[in-house]
């Protein structure tokens, strides 16, 4: 091959480096691992983590242990789908693009929206992309967040505030949930405001009252929902949000240590033109047959350059693809019972418990905050003795929350779980 | 193929589910679903068979060679996906405490050393999800630094060959884009940069080697003019495929580099991702990275969440965990010989490109780097065969096409990457295709503007697909596309990269 090159050594291909930058070195990595080698490096870098298969969990606060389908790794292992890349030449990709656009549409009926892309990083970085949407459709420069929206969400969405020239207002919980009328006030002159529903606390926010109050001053309302409440709670297209946004994992991605997972964006089809990221569209081939492609790419970087609606390239669609096989597994009537089941089993542990709850008078769906009465770091130290995690600490977001525990409750912990938790809790 | 909602049958389900004698609790009316969504109602069988048909119609590395330019389409070794999926990895809580998190810390922090020797940079973070997003953090930390030491600098510059995402995300980042052009030898043009700079200059974003293929060869004296001015220097990683342990960003003088976990160290591509973009910075901007930072403390590690300088976060949790875990599994099957790793990426793409330069245009006439650049300009005079045609062609023969239209300086660009996994047999059959393109360009040109023949739809029409914008099934209302009259095109626009 080198001759064919006219090179005579392997060295010679590289004769185009500057001598002053040329590594001379060898590289300080540890020695290469055979595939059986490496195999039980990482079992014994992996033994060394509390999984939730090996500690009883009510960890969530954003990242949820739902149950994963077999089907959903049956098909995330083809080939096929797993080594593809973007389909930029749609005649090599139509498998790829077909799933993209079945997954928009499951995006759009989930929340009641009519547009979908075919996903974002993870649900804190779709807010930013929500409000940098927000912003060009309403020329306003504030964003106003609800102090109930996850603390992570808001962190990212303060960290991209300053490029995106926005000003970032936060709206404080009152007992739990947010308040319209104070959410309306500080939304007069803003490009949108975020609330999660349900809530970082766990607690149903009055949402339709929320849109309302945003729709009102013209500030658009983005509303964060986890997507395996949608078979109970009403979409956001139904009460009114602008757009719909969200952490897609709950609903077929394992936990992994906080990704990869998908984040999903949806909006009103006002704003097809502005949203960022790949959206599949349906189209014919020359003989007239169905066939699907990247579509309104006038509005990426590829194209548009600096002038584009985000810069966004490489996406989650692997993990978006497990969501649409999930939901597909789960069907409309499989996720109303998840939905149910969780509220069921959670509002049992509150029952089973009996701890004082941080915000007594509010509705919660899978999570709710208890007070343990001494600080929470340390009823989680002593818990995690006796192999159960009791739920996150508060303290770590929110100030005067220090003995408050939010407990997370899934449909794959069984009574016989809450029973164990509560005699690990008992004072 | 119908959609999986057209094969729904109402009351079919694939699920099973727990039910636990506990009290039923009703949401409150007004917060209630009333229309439930319309998803699939399918049996498990008719989901597998319709998920395993969409396979069936995707192209990836596994079904063969994907040689798209700046995408570095690698094979992905199995013992990855093995190990991503261990218990201890995959069922592990983001906000797990410390102590029972050891495992995936110690990880990172591996992965951290690692990718800072590559780099040839101290400080890693591994959070960023994508290389565009490890640009954009990067432009946040020349942002905050210039902040920091109370200086106003608002210009970034790109070059012309850079990739859509470079302008993007200075945009995004609140910066004001400025393009410096490539010389005839495919260098940046140093007395156009020379131009350019001056205090108002933040920084330079450049692909080195560029989306050229060509290691710019004025490096060090475009490093001196941006240090001289007080600009920093970000290297885009999407090509260091071609120099891992031959020449380090940090020793060219970039001041912060992004990785794509996803090319250079393996990440399967997904049909679009997940990726993964980590960041190395010089001493001076590790303040400004995000937090948490992963830090070792005698034989533990913890998060450090206490950096007063920090830009803040950019996603949640400490970023792709998985993807972090193939990597470093990659990097640790290679050891100290990731150098071998470039050398054949580089010599592949050398080969392709000597069997391949009589036959089509070849803009610069150097020694390529991991990938290289031809034009179709030639076959589009003498025989209105285009870089598109070219690609649909190549299909027919059973491979995926290159990057077409890219980069944009390039006229009929078409940008091949064949990679370090490519067997010599598969480099000459993809060669001779080429080859044989070329003459039918000339012979038989209708086969090529009819290609591609044998896959399971033809050209598509993606002005249809932009101006009716169907972009989710309608049900009942759903419209019949292939009744609407059309003129079929496929817009000559960048494909790939």
């Amino acid at each position: 091959m080198l001759a064919a090159v006219g090179v005579s050594s392997i060295e010679e291909l590289f004769r185009d480096i500057p001598e002053g930058v040329r590594f001379r070195g060898d590289l300080q990595i540890e020695p290469a691992l055979s595939e059986q080698e490496l195999v039980k490096h990482l079992e014994e870098l992996a033994a060394k983590n509390a999984h939730t298969g090996a500690e009883l969990s009510f960890l969530g606060a954003g990242i949820y242990d739902h149950y994963v389908p077999a089907v959903v790794d049956a098909v995330l292992q083809r080939g096929e789908l797993l080594t593809a890349y973007t389909p930029y030449q749609p005649e090599m990709s139509q498998g790829v693009l077909q799933a993209i656009f079945e997954y928009q549409t499951a995006i759009c009926e989930l929340t009641g929206m009519e547009v979908s892309n075919a996903s974002g990083y993870d649900g804190a970085t779709v807010a930013a992309d929500a409000c940098y949407v927000a912003k060009h459709v309403t020329g306003r420069s504030k964003v106003v967040l609800a102090e109930a929206l996850g603390p992570q969400v808001r962190q990212v969405v303060k960290t991209y505030a300053p490029g995106f020239g926005l000003e970032v207002v936060e709206v404080p919980h009152r007992a739990g949930a947010t308040d319209p009328d104070e959410l309306g006030e500080a939304a007069r002159d803003a490009a949108c405001v975020i609330f999660q529903q349900p809530n970082f606390f766990g607690v149903l926010e009055p949402a339709p009252d929320l849109a309302a109050a945003a729709n009102e001053v013209g500030a658009l309302p983005i509303a964060h929902v986890d997507p395996l409440s949608l078979g109970v709670l009403e979409a956001p297209g139904a009460y009114g949000a602008a757009l719909a946004i969200g952490e897609g994992q709950a609903a077929g991605n394992y936990q992994a240590y906080g990704g990869p997972h998908y984040g999903f964006i949806a909006s009103r089809a006002d704003y097809v033109r502005r949203m960022p990221g790949r959206i599949v569209g349906e189209t014919t081939d020359v003989d007239g047959k169905r066939a699907f492609v990247l579509t309104l790419q006038t509005r990426e970087q590829h194209i548009r350059r600096e002038k584009a609606t985000s810069n966004i390239t490489t996406n989650q669609t692997l993990l978006a693809l497990a969501g649409l096989v999930y939901l597909s597994w789960l069907g409309p009537q499989g996720l109303r019972e998840v939905g149910e089941t969780c509220m069921g089993i959670a509002a049992y542990a509150k029952e089973r418990l009996g701890l004082p709850l941080l915000f007594p008078d509010q509705t919660t769906f899978k999570e709710f905050a208890v007070r343990v009465g001494r600080p929470a770091e340390e009823v989680i130290r002593d818990a995690r003795g006796k192999g159960v995690h009791p739920g996150y600490s508060l303290k770590r977001d929110f100030a005067g929350m220090e003995d408050a525990l939010l407990v997370s409750v899934t449909e794959k912990r069984t009574p016989a779980d809450i029973d164990r938790l509560a005699e690990v809790l008992a004072p | 193929m119908k959609l999986i909602y057209e094969k729904s049958s109402p009351g079919r389900r694939a699920s099973t589910l727990p039910s636990y004698d506990v009290p039923d609790v009703e949401v409150p009316h007004e917060l209630a679903r009333e229309e439930p969504p319309r998803l699939p109602e399918i049996s498990e069988p008719e989901l597998v068979r319709h998920f395993t048909e969409l396979s069936t119609r995707t192209f990836g590395v596994d079904t063969g060679f994907y040689p798209l330019g700046s995408c570095t389409m690698k094979h992905n070794p199995r013992v990855n996906e093995r190990v991503v999926n261990l218990p201890g990895f995959r069922d592990l809580h983001p906000l797990q405490e410390a102590e029972g998190s050891q495992g995936a810390l110690e990880l990172m922090w591996r992965l951290q050393n690692d990718l800072a020797e590559v780099a040839g940079l101290p400080a890693v973070s591994l959070q960023p999800a994508a290389g565009s997003q490890g640009e954009l953090t990067g432009l946040m930390l020349m942002r905050a630094y210039f902040a920091d030491r109370g200086e106003q600098r608002h210009k970034v510059i790109v070059a012309d060959t850079a990739h859509g995402t470079n302008p993007a995300s200075v945009t995004m980042a609140g910066f004001e884009l400025q393009k410096v052009e490539t010389d005839e030898r495919g260098n940046i043009d140093v007395a156009h940069l020379r131009e350019m700079v001056d205090n108002d200059t933040a920084g330079l974003m450049l692909t080195n080697p560029s989306t050229l293929g060509l290691f710019d060869e004025h490096i060090e004296e475009i490093a001196a003019i941006f240090h001289e001015a007080g600009g920093l220097l970000y290297y885009d990683g999407a090509n260091l495929n071609a120099v891992c342990g031959i020449s380090r960003p940090g020793d060219m003088g970039f001041d912060i580099v992004h990785f794509n976990l996803h090319k250079t160290f393996s990440q399967p591509h997904g049909g679009g991702g997940p990726g993964g973009g980590p960041i190395a910075v010089r001493d001076r901007l590790e303040p400004f990275l995000p937090v948490p930072a992963i830090v070792r403390d005698g034989d533990d590690f913890h998060l450090d969440y206490d950096r007063p300088k920090s830009i803040g976060k950019v996603r949640g949790y400490c970023g792709p965990f998985g993807v972090f875990v193939r990597s470093y599994a990659y990097i640790r099957s290679y050891g100290p010989g990731l150098r071998e790793m470039s050398e054949a990426a580089v010599l592949n793409a050398n080969y392709l490109l000597a069997r391949l330069k009589e036959a089509y245009d070849l803009p610069f006439d150097r020694l390529c780097m991991h990938e290289f650049v031809l034009s179709a300009r030639t076959l589009k005079k003498e025989h209105g065969i285009t870089a598109l045609d070219v690609a649909k062609r190549l299909m027919d023969y059973g491979f995926h096409p290159p990057t077409i239209y890219f980069p944009l300086i390039v006229p009929e660009a078409l940008m091949i990457e064949p990679t370090e996994t490519e067997a010599k047999e598969t480099l000459d059959a993809f060669a001779d295709a080429m080859i044989e393109i070329a003459r039918e360009a000339a012979g038989s040109p209708d086969l090529i503007k009819d290609a591609p023949h044998e896959r399971p739809v033809r050209r598509v029409d993606e002005v249809k697909a932009a101006k009716r914008a169907v972009v989710k099934y309608g049900f009942e209302d759903h419209p019949n596309l292939s009744a609407e009259h059309a003129e079929p095109r496929e817009l000559e626009a960048q494909k790939g990269a």
